[in-house]
């Protein structure tokens, strides 16, 4: 299992063929509450890029870009009524939705943990 | 005779305001249904002697759920809202890119002339010549001030008017065969109305990254230009406060690629008087007469966001206008060619139209210039007194109309940027705009406006330096706690956002629900 980080701060957990995509830890700090969460729909195909979700915090309202091309298998229905899951559990229960990953090949060009680490300093 | 046909007796008198409130001063003020009753009616009203009603049954049968209050039951309880309430009126009201002005007394006694304020948009155009006289005579002192060659006067606010503007750009666009050209540019810095309003035309929007400086990156537009690209959304002054001193070559390098230049002109009062847009290649741009020139806004006043067009864009102005014919003024109600027709029911603002041109008949052209400058001047002003104790994102470059600040000067202090603001409050001044443009971390955009004297911004940057030097002392709670002295202390933003309640409910519904 290996995550990969965008410079926009999305991260992909990656297992077998399926990505979970979700915003950093850092992200959410930098967003502060978050206040809703627009979803993407199942079965959407995305481009890698694409604006895939939106976060909404007190402070901004931020799209969430796919970080590989794919299709969306699963989506996580629980920040609807809660929200600030993505800040108490960026990583884990704040996950946004599921991809089938189109191309592996693509994860190469994203971040490592020792390189989104340095992004963040 | 007797009163109240409806059922509703009059009422004997509201339950007892006092006894509901706080103090005289500061009242916990309740809903008017809080205050009146469904049961009672503050107005005598006589019977109806009507026998029989010619509405065919379909009279109303239930009681009207409004609460009956006297007119002056009615008349406290705005009254003591409003005083709950900061406004340009009580006291500086610096919310940058908001303009907030005196809304000078002459503007209200015109606007309440019987010939602006009575009239019906109905009424035969024989009849409202005056109203069309100043509609006319706006139009031209816009289109003066702009050098542009015409202008609808219709739309509603701001955002109304960018869509109208890039409406018009889409209109010409598809009558010339270029409908195919689908993206708009649109600066990293740009008012968030801009991205939105291409959006919503069905445009992808491309963001043109900001220098270092702040200023638009004017290579990045040129690499960025296709056959694809309808249009350029920039504002100049920009939101940072800074005039783009490079507007002429970004404005060629977008006609030479075949697309148009809509200028958001939420900053035009900067540079009213002074610098003519068309003369900087403009096509298209939004005037915001409820800032530019004055008018009572903010709190919900309403909004006037005329947009004045280039000669290629003018075929496709949207009805109604004002036209001179033999005998007077007529109103071309009709679109007519490639215009577009109407965006707004009627004429549009009036109001505002009265107050707008009544602002610069008292000033004058020579007048205007010199509010601009005076704008220009106190932005300066706060910005020199306070870069010592604040930190200032782009350096020495003179600022326009606003100054801007960002958060690294609180670094470390536990003190952030709403914090700032919120303790700003309890020293009487109204927050300056927080965090945006969002291109500047932790923002603070500050607009005197000319309105405010040496005195007033020497008070306000006194505070300012105060607050500064208390959050590096590391008096950290004064800011996290505040507002201490407002009517309300600070708000749980998330909570209302998370959770909001969007409906009031009788306390006596709310209790059966409950049951």
């Amino acid at each position: 299992m290996t995550t990969r980080f965008t410079p926009d701060h999305e991260y992909i957990r990656v297992e077998g063929s399926t990505g979970i995509v979700g915003i950093t830890n850092y992200a959410q700090e930098a967003l502060g509450d978050i206040v809703f969460v627009e979803l993407p729909s199942v079965g959407k195909a995305l481009k890698k890029g694409d604006e895939a979700a939106v976060v909404e915090s007190v402070k901004a309202a931020s799209e969430i870009y796919a970080p590989v091309s794919g299709t969306v298998t699963e989506v996580n229905e629980e920040l609807s009524g809660n929200p600030g899951l993505i800040n108490a559990d960026p990583e884990a229960g704040g996950w946004i939705y599921k991809i089938a990953i189109a191309d592996a090949g693509e994860l190469d060009g994203l971040l490592d943990d020792a390189a989104y680490a340095d992004l963040t300093k | 005779m007797s009163m109240n046909n409806h059922g509703r007796p009059t009422g004997t008198g509201t339950s007892g305001f006092a006894s509901t409130s706080g103090s005289a001063l500061l009242p916990n003020e309740p809903l008017l249904f809080e205050i009146g009753d469904t049961e009672h009616s503050g107005v005598d009203l006589p019977d109806v002697t009507i026998a029989t009603d010619r509405l065919g049954g379909f009279e109303r049968r239930m009681p009207l759920d409004l609460a009956g209050l006297t007119e002056p039951e009615a008349m406290r309880h705005y009254v003591r809202l409003s005083r709950l309430n900061h406004s340009i009126d009580s006291g500086m009201y610096p919310l940058g890119s908001c303009t907030m002005k005196h809304n000078p007394r002459l503007n209200e006694k015109m606007a309440r002339l019987p010939g602006f304020a009575d009239i019906h948009p109905l009424q035969p155009v024989y009849t409202v010549q005056g109203a069309l006289e100043l509609m006319n005579q706006l139009s031209h002192w816009l289109m003066t001030l702009t050098n542009t060659a015409a202008v609808a006067l219709t739309p509603k606010a701001g955002a109304h008017g960018e869509l109208l503007g890039m409406m018009a750009i889409k209109a010409a666009q598809d009558a010339a065969g270029q409908g195919h050209r689908k993206v708009v540019l649109v600066p990293e810095s740009a008012h968030g109305t801009n991205p939105a309003t291409a959006a919503f035309l069905g445009y992808s929007v491309k963001a043109i990254p900001a220098r270092d400086d702040g200023t638009v990156d004017v290579q990045a537009v040129k690499d960025a230009l296709s056959a694809d690209v309808a249009a350029i959304m920039l504002t100049n002054p920009n939101t940072c406060g800074l005039f783009e001193p490079q507007v002429i070559e970004i404005a060629e390098a977008i006609h030479d690629a075949g697309a148009f230049f809509y200028c958001d002109g939420a900053n035009f009062n900067a540079i009213m008087g002074v610098v003519r847009p068309g003369d900087l290649g403009i096509d298209a741009m939004h005037i915001n007469l409820h800032k530019t020139f004055s008018t009572p806004h903010g709190g919900g006043g309403p909004g006037a966001g005329p947009v004045v067009l280039s000669k290629a864009l003018a075929p496709f102005a949207p009805v109604p206008f004002v036209r001179k014919d033999g005998s007077g003024l007529e109103l071309v109600e009709h679109a007519e060619g490639d215009a577009l027709g109407r965006i707004t029911a009627f004429q549009g603002q009036m109001g505002m139209y009265v107050r707008a041109l009544t602002y610069m008949l008292s000033h004058g052209g020579d007048g205007l210039a010199q509010a601009a400058q005076d704008a220009v001047l106190n932005a300066n002003y706060i910005k020199a007194r306070l870069a010592h104790a604040f930190s200032v994102p782009f350096g020495d470059y003179p600022t326009m109309h606003e100054a801007l600040f960002d958060d690294s000067f609180l670094a470390g202090t536990g003190v952030t940027t709403l914090d700032f603001a919120k303790a700003l409050i309890d020293e009487g001044f109204h927050p300056m705009t927080m965090y945006f443009p969002l291109v500047v971390h932790g923002a603070m955009l500050i607009e005197p406006t000319e309105s405010e004297s040496k005195q007033t911004l020497d008070r306000f940057c006194d505070v300012m330096e105060e607050l500064a030097a208390d959050a590096k002392a590391g008096n950290a709670a004064r800011f996290t706690a505040a507002p201490l002295k407002a009517p309300r202390r600070r708000l749980d933003e998330t909570r209302a956002a998370r959770s909001p309640i969007l409906k009031w409910e009788r306390a006596e519904e709310t209790l059966k629900a409950a049951e």
